[in-house]
């Protein structure tokens, strides 16, 4: 018994470091410099040629709320929806909905270009962010329709037997009942949006409309010859900071989030 | 399970008291249609963005479509050119021997993370978190990080290897070879996504009753038994959801790939959706693209069904 306890105890220190290691390593080597520790490499990534520039911030700060608001505003009326209405279809959508999971969007994201490029949004900020708030959906739509099946069905009646309005119970009524589940949505959608790659990569063409991860990552493919890789690691660290920040005040709701969503979609 | 209004299930009760039923099923109508409006932007979105480019894919991969001219129709070219591809076929093999490595190597990974992890000890939440943040940094700007902690010039991988003596000289672990830039990436995958599988791992491992397990202990069961014969088979589904997502997750490869080999050594690390892109937007040749997305599309749900079956099948 005690043996396995020191097993236990040191397996799991050992791995727990060995997870830990690349994090820490990569916020030492972006404030190491050549003779000791600085900010110079931050400096470079936000001054040399194939640099970060300011407005590739702002451009991520904008698709990400754009993706937020727009994830948080269909699914909380989508999820209200197929929580707590019967319509006709209601099923086949949501059916419809869970199985933008089942189709990888690698393989659709070629259209989703000429389709963005017909509605004259190509290369542009909200036709990337309509394409990342519908890929966003299924777990989403999930979630919300659970937040809102698992409100007590007196609440609302009681609103509207005072006569409040249907939209006025959800404002006033439902979405306080359904915070943590608008929380976890607008978490993971911020995450994703924030980080995302491959779709900014097919659907933003001009460079000064690249977010901050597309313009980091061109500073290692557009490099002919010698990568900055202190200047990259930087990069990283501006990337990753505000997602572990938001992940270290809201482990909890993130986490059972992900799971409820991972093992029911 | 479909709940379609339905008037004539109402009849029995309207017969019997028209008067006091007639309101409720007006209500009941409005409220279908306050559905409705409610759904409309959720379904406006899937058709839109989902449904929409799901025919157009389909409807591309049968023309002959340059980005920056009118399409021709030319069905069944672009099929028949996925054959003759030397690249598509030499994308295909690495992507399925990167999916097989992944997947046996992942589901080890995070199987035993999560065995490690299952019962509440001290320590056992910074553990599971420490397992579980590196799904926190981006996957793009993780492969940003795998590529400076793997590089000769400021990683300390290589001082390391080279301090015990198991290497010397200048290495390359991203681009030296084919062999040593497929590993950098499993490495790289393995770090990132091992928690996430741990987590959905643990979910189904604390959904088997503790009663079972302490049956197994009255009847003298050992620690392999009892994992052989309660523990695996219980996990069954779990485990088929984990090993669902691994696979077409690895499959689907193109971020590790792009950004941490860049596709070679001599395109030896190149994978199937990188061809794609490379077909679209440096051949600038949007059929042939659409062309190998519908193939692996193909397979995906082909594959996705089955599992579901599988899955299904197990659970009941």
């Amino acid at each position: 018994m005690n043996r396995s306890r020191i097993g236990y105890s040191v397996t799991g220190a050992a791995l727990a470091i060995l997870f830990l290691f690349p994090l820490l390593w990569s916020g030492w080597a972006s404030v190491r410099t050549g003779s000791g520790f600085g900010l110079e490499n931050y400096d470079r990534l936000f001054t040399s040629d194939n640099g970060v520039r300011p407005h590739h911030v702002i451009n991520s700060l904008v698709v990400s709320a754009l993706t937020v608001g727009g994830t948080l505003f269909v699914a909380t009326l989508g999820g209200y929806a197929f929580g707590r209405f019967r319509f006709p279809g209601r099923d086949l959508l949501f059916l419809v909905t869970l199985a933008i999971l089942m189709v990888p969007y690698a393989t659709i994201l070629i259209a989703l270009y000429v389709l963005l490029g017909w509605l004259g949004l190509e290369d542009t900020l909200i036709g990337l962010s309509l394409v990342l708030i519908m890929f966003q959906l299924p777990f989403s739509i999930f979630m919300m329709r659970n937040s809102f099946e698992a409100v007590p069905r007196e609440l609302e009646e009681s609103a509207q037997m005072d006569g409040c309005a249907s939209v006025g119970t959800l404002v006033r009524i439902m979405l306080p009942a359904v915070k943590p589940g608008l929380i976890t949505v607008g978490l993971f959608a911020f995450l994703t949006s924030w980080s995302e790659f491959f779709a900014p990569l097919i659907l933003l063409n001009s460079t000064d409309k690249f977010t901050t991860t597309l313009a980091v990552v061109n500073m290692r493919t557009a490099s002919h010859g010698s990568i900055d890789y202190a200047a990259l690691e930087a990069g990283v660290v501006f990337m990753a900071v505000p997602c572990l920040i938001l992940f270290a005040f809201m482990q909890r709701s993130y986490v059972r989030g992900f799971t409820s969503g991972a093992i029911k979609g | 399970m479909t709940t379609v209004i339905s008037p004539r299930r109402e009849q029995p009760a309207e017969e019997a008291s028209r008067r006091t039923v007639r309101r409720p099923r007006r209500r009941q109508t409005r409220r279908a249609w306050l559905g409705i409006a409610y759904a409309s932007p959720t379904a406006v979105m899937v058709a839109l963005f989902f449904l929409v480019p799901l025919v157009l894919v389909g409807w591309m991969s049968l023309h002959k479509w340059p980005l920056l001219a009118p399409p021709t129709f030319n069905a069944p070219d672009n099929f028949a050119d996925i054959g003759d591809n030397e690249l598509v076929r030499s994308a295909t093999w690495f992507t399925v021997k990167y999916t097989v490595v992944i997947t046996v190597l992942l589901f080890a990974v995070s199987l035993g993370l999560a065995l490690l992890v299952q019962h509440r000890r001290p320590g056992v939440g910074f553990f599971r978190t420490a397992f579980f943040l590196p799904m926190a940094v981006g996957f793009a700007s993780a492969s940003l990080l795998f590529l400076g902690l793997l590089s000769d010039e400021i990683g300390p991988i290589s001082d390391l290897l080279r301090a015990v003596g198991l290497v010397d000289g200048y290495v390359s672990w991203t681009s030296g070879s084919a062999n040593s830039a497929l590993g950098s990436a499993v490495v790289l995958v393995l770090w990132r996504f091992a928690g996430f599988n741990m987590l959905i791992l643990l979910t189904g491992l604390q959904a088997i009753p503790p009663e079972i397990y302490e049956a197994a202990r009255v009847d003298g069961a050992s620690r392999w038994q009892t994992f052989r014969r309660i523990t695996l088979p219980l996990l069954r589904p779990t485990i088929a959801l984990v090993l669902t997502l691994m696979v077409t997750g690895s499959l689907l490869a193109f971020d590790q790939f792009w950004i941490l080999t860049r596709g070679g050594p001599d395109n030896s690390t190149t994978s199937l959706v990188m061809v794609i892109y490379r077909e679209a937007f440096i051949r600038l040749d949007l059929g042939s693209a659409a062309g190998i997305s519908v193939v692996l599309l193909g397979v995906l749900i082909v594959f996705n069904v089955i599992q579901l079956g599988v899955l299904r099948r197990r659970s009941s």
